[in-house]
């Protein structure tokens, strides 16, 4: 792999004869998101506020493109450092500042540009925030979201090639976690800046990594992707994933991708050798084009009702869902064939369409009253799995047989 | 450190050294006490030295005249209704204070050289103190706590540059200035009692201040109010920006102890700068 873009060689901090990190080693690459995770306290925002150089080790060496910070010069560290936005956890806005002060500030703190060019930068990030009515308003006057946004629009302005974000979506509902994470993912992928993120949203926060860094008793026990985590053993797997999946599962009703493996596990361990089951997975198509149309916290409440709508319809007969990916839903049909499967998704799709689509369009529209309306699409495909093949196989099979089941035409519902 | 309470533990357990350790405790404490307080004094210091270096950066004029406005212009209220009053019960106090000795012609110089070496120069830094270096110590206080400050290190801006700097170098200038207003209208304040009121003639109380007082009692008054201003913005600068460091409590009621601390250690500095500046001025 390419030279880490930061990497920690054990890194030890000490706050008095507290010991917080204690010989951390991680690497984190170029262009990637990565997600530290780890329960509250453990040291996560910690080791962020090293990375900008907030705080320094006691022991160990930071390396910033395979030099370590301690041999740069000041002026190389100034340089390196000033590539790096943070996003702080409670946003850190100047409260006596409005929006667009706030937003301006390192540009007229740093720079020599022009008001009109700073103006000009300025309105671009508000209108991507969708903040355009706040920017005269305060910081105390925006609700939690907005200040999210704002403070997002302000750790962009520099147009930072490193961006860290200091649990992101903390004190957020549900929903509005998944815009701010769909948001991040979204900035991400336009300014291509590498992002690293300390969260404890699992798995929401899977959907948007490339790599999860684990935190665990003050050391990094896994470096890895999503999938990878997976199938990681270790006591961390126990005491944080499965307690905080467990109350992700009470808010929104569906169940986490790891106890959704177990559940199936289960099922199948007490089935029959020969007895099948079947795998939906739901897509909603163009998930790019809706955030583009409604924004980030419509596309999200989109998102939530269909899942509820999911769980809803097959929970009541034995089955059992997660969401998959940002846009997609798996469900399970435990000891259904695909005679059987198929007789359910028909009655699934009549009723889908006779008022599913459009119950999801009011239920989102009721959270997050939006003036636009978008053409979006719903897709399924099913697909029949034996008890010894691997539910991912049947999941990418299921996703090659979709076909649109329902999709909402703005211009009917006029 | 270790070691010397290892040390201090050893000799604790030491029969021989106990009475001699207690005899020591006293020495121990006060050194203690010295120790620190002359690394806060040497650290407050440099405080002010980097604050006041940083002010000849670019940029810095807005942020210094908004300051101005805050800390000075704001005051002027306050300052002309404390100014009014003391003159005038000065006036009052001094017409018949004088008036035993059948010496009321020399009100205007009783009034006015009071008002200029002393009560101007002190009463309005306790007043500012009290207005805005309180609400400086709170409000860089808060900043401090909801990181805020730690924001301005992460988008590269010197806080020292954009915080402490600007409101520093404005006390300096608004002290003096808001001096001078409290002096004049004292002044007048003195002339409404003596004058107005008591029935001394207005020639006589113009002519008194006019022959009295001189420019080195201006100047005097002038460079107590400039030493004013540096201890009071550095006291209240730093008492809001170290807030975090504070070991008696944290959050809000940090901010809260820091603001008190701020406010009572300003005042007990002014009145003793007070006498240290006039016993050098009058060398």
């Amino acid at each position: 792999m390419n030279t880490p873009l930061i990497e920690f060689k054990n890194v030890t901090k000490r706050f008095g004869s507290h010991t917080v990190l204690e010989k951390v080693n991680l690497q984190i690459y170029e262009g990637q998101v990565t997600t530290i995770i780890g329960l509250s306290g453990s040291g996560k925002s910690v080791l962020l506020k090293h990375i900008i150089g907030l705080l320094h080790p006691d022991e160990g060496t930071i390396l910033f493109r395979g030099k370590a910070l301690s041999e740069m010069k000041k002026s190389e560290i100034s340089s390196s450092l000033h590539q790096i936005s943070y996003m702080f956890q409670g946003n850190a806005l100047f409260d006596s500042l409005t929006v667009y002060d706030n937003i301006a500030l390192p540009l007229r703190e740093t720079t020599n540009l022009k008001k009109a060019e700073i103006n000009r930068r300025v309105m671009a990030r508000v209108e991507l925030t969708e903040l355009t009515e706040a920017i005269h308003r305060y910081p105390s006057e925006l609700s939690g979201g907005m200040q999210k946004r704002a403070a997002l629009a302000r750790a962009l302005i520099t147009d930072p090639q490193i961006v860290l974000f200091d649990e992101p979506t903390t004190g957020q509902d549900p929903v509005r976690k998944n815009a701010i994470l769909s948001m991040i993912a979204q900035y991400q992928r336009k300014f291509n800046f590498t992002a690293i993120m300390v969260s404890h949203e699992i798995p929401d926060v899977y959907f948007i990594s490339n790599r999860i860094l684990a935190l665990y008793n003050k050391s990094i026990v896994f470096q890895g992707t999503p999938e990878e985590l997976g199938n990681f053993k270790h006591p961390f797997t126990d005491e944080v994933i499965n307690s905080l999946e467990n109350l992700q599962k009470e808010l929104t009703g569906l169940y986490s991708r790891r106890k959704f493996k177990v559940l199936n596990y289960a099922q199948l361990k007490h089935g029959q050798a020969d007895e099948n089951y079947c795998v939906v997975v739901f897509t909603l198509s163009d998930m790019d084009t809706v955030v583009a149309g409604l924004g980030h916290d419509t596309a999200q409440e989109i998102i939530h009702a269909m899942g509820l709508y999911i769980d809803k319809h097959f929970g009541a007969i034995g089955g059992f869902s997660t969401r998959n990916k940002a846009n997609e839903f798996v469900t399970v049909l435990p000891y259904s064939d695909m005679t059987e499967a198929e007789k359910i998704m028909n009655e699934f799709v009549d009723d889908f369409h006779k008022r599913g689509i459009s119950d999801i369009w009011a239920e989102a529209q009721r959270r997050a009253p939006s003036d636009q309306c978008v053409d979006f699409a719903i897709q399924a495909g099913i697909a029949e799995g034996r008890p010894v093949a691997e539910i991912d196989s049947i999941i990418d099979s299921a996703k090659s047989q979709q076909k649109e089941i329902g999709r909402l035409r703005c211009a009917a519902k006029e | 450190m270790a070691e010397n309470e290892n040390n201090q533990q050893s000799l604790g357990n030491n029969e021989e050294y106990r009475p001699k350790m207690f005899l020591m405790q006293p020495f121990i404490f006060i050194g203690e006490k010295v120790i620190r307080w002359i690394n806060i004094l040497g650290t407050a210091t440099i405080f002010l030295f980097v604050a006041l270096w940083k002010t000849f950066r670019p940029k810095q004029l807005p942020k210094v005249i908004a300051q101005i406005y805050y800390i000075g212009a704001s005051s002027t209220t306050i300052i002309i209704l404390i100014g009014l009053f003391t003159g005038m019960v000065l006036g009052l106090q001094s017409y018949h204070a004088l008036s035993k000795f059948g010496a009321v012609g020399g009100l205007g110089a009783l009034v006015s050289l009071s008002l200029i070496r002393e009560l101007g120069p002190v009463l309005t830094a306790i007043m500012i103190t009290a207005r805005a270096g309180s609400a400086i110590t709170a409000e860089v206080g808060i900043q401090r706590i909801s990181e805020q400050i730690d924001a301005l290190h992460t988008m590269r801006i010197d806080p020292f540059r954009y915080l402490i700097s600007p409101r520093i170098t404005a006390s300096i200038i608004s002290f003096p200035l808001l001096t001078a207003v409290f002096d004049l209208i004292g002044i007048v304040g003195g002339y409404i009692t003596g004058v107005l009121l008591l029935g001394l003639n207005a020639g006589v109380y113009s002519h008194s201040i006019k022959a009295n007082v001189d420019m080195k009692d201006l100047t005097d008054g002038f460079i107590k109010a400039i030493v004013f201003a540096v201890i009071v913005a550095t006291v209240c600068c730093y008492q809001g920006y170290f807030v975090h460091t504070r070991k008696d409590s944290h959050g809000a009621k940090a901010v809260g102890l820091a603001t008190t601390s701020a406010v009572v250690t300003s005042c007990v500095l002014i009145l003793v700068s007070d006498y240290v500046v006039t016993s050098l001025l009058l060398i």
